[in-house]
């Protein structure tokens, strides 16, 4: 007994480092790096003033407007909409209603639909005709908050991101993280948006709130 | 009991041969998570949530304009201000801003700029706007609403 105790007792330290390193790796992993993420949108050009505004015939069928006061009630086809978040399903059977295919390009589209898209197309004469007629129009007060406009935003993505996510076969969230740089995934994106745009029109404010 | 009493000859150093390991640890976890910033931001800066994210690839493409109330009110007021760089600039001073930042960047990649506003959640619409339609009247026509994930922290 005595001649074990005066040895010096040591703990074996050689792995330490290999425990460095791998709570290093850890940080590093779970660590998120303050990336830039938000909503993308691309503008409209500004319209030519040599050239008169085009006449716009749509049937208002073919459009689904959206419109907030400056008290941020949102007022839905003519009727008001107090939950947010419906708005995505409302969009996405507007988008796939094919009421009346209007040619024979979208009588394919809709062919080439997964079932689960299928079922959510209606064909009510009172809603869009197909994809590529339906305008989603969106118009704010001056005085909206910026958080609602950026919520009812966001449902509009999402309906047309669900939708290009289901064609397919991938969710909403993949799609969107889909990288345009490798050819497969762009191939994919590619096919996900045919014939169905996402087309939203964000009207510039009316006046009416203050600032 | 005479076995507890027994003194020991063991050392009570503990073995410091890791230290330099877990100091390197510590630089490099701090290292990869600063981020430097390279203007001083003065207005207030909640971002809002949405779901919908997509990320911005190309950093050098991108411009950053902050709308928010100030931070100092006594100085400059109450009213939701632009900050652009390290300065407040009026809605007239974003196309001069634009075709700056544009300046900066090869010709090729002119078209491709983007703005990301980073806008506080409580303020309104009118502001925002104003800055879209001086963004048209330039030409920059690529837009971020920066926002953050919702639902995750």
């Amino acid at each position: 007994m005595a001649r074990s105790g005066r040895k010096i007792p040591e703990v074996n330290s050689s792995s330490m480092a290999d425990i460095a390193f791998l709570l290093l790796v850890f940080f590093l992993v779970t660590t998120t790096i303050a990336t830039d993420k938000g909503l993308t949108l691309t503008l409209p050009p500004k319209p030519d003033p040599n050239e008169p505004p085009p006449d716009i015939t749509k049937n208002q069928r073919n459009i689904f407007k959206i419109l907030v006061n400056s008290s941020d009630r949102i007022m839905v086809e003519d009727e008001e909409l107090t939950d947010v978040t419906k708005l995505r399903t409302m969009v996405k059977e507007f988008v796939l209603n094919f009421g009346k295919p209007t040619s024979e390009e979208a009588q394919a589209l809709y062919n080439s639909l997964p079932a689960s898209l299928k079922a959510l197309s209606k064909k009510d004469p009172t809603s869009s005709d197909d994809p590529k007629e339906a305008v989603v129009s969106f118009k704010a007060d001056r005085g909206t908050s910026y958080d609602v406009y950026i919520a009812i935003l966001d449902e509009l993505q999402g309906a047309y991101y669900e939708i290009y996510g289901d064609r397919v076969g991938i969710s909403a969230d993949d799609f969107r993280a889909l990288d345009r740089k490798k050819p497969d995934e762009a191939e994919k994106y590619k096919i996900a948006r045919e014939g169905i745009g996402m087309q939203i029109s964000i009207a510039e404010p009316s006046k009416t709130g203050d600032n | 009991m005479a076995k507890f009493k027994k003194k020991s000859n063991t050392s009570q150093d503990i073995p410091t041969a890791a230290l330099p390991d877990i100091i390197f640890m510590l630089l490099f976890f701090f290292m990869v998570t600063t981020v430097l910033r390279e203007v001083t931001i003065n207005v207030k800066q909640s971002i809002p949530k949405a779901t919908q994210l997509r990320k911005l690839e190309q950093k050098k493409l991108v411009s950053y304009l902050y709308v928010g109330k100030p931070n100092d009110p006594e100085k400059f007021g109450t009213e939701p201000r632009i900050q652009a760089n390290d300065a407040f600039i009026e809605v007239d001073g974003i196309i001069q801003f634009i075709e700056e930042e544009k300046g900066k960047l090869a010709e090729h990649e002119k078209d491709q700029l983007t703005m990301s506003l980073k806008v506080d959640e409580e303020t309104k619409m009118g502001i925002v706007s104003d800055i879209t339609e001086k963004m048209k009247d330039v030409n920059a026509r690529k837009l971020m609403y920066a926002a953050s994930q919702k639902g995750v922290e």
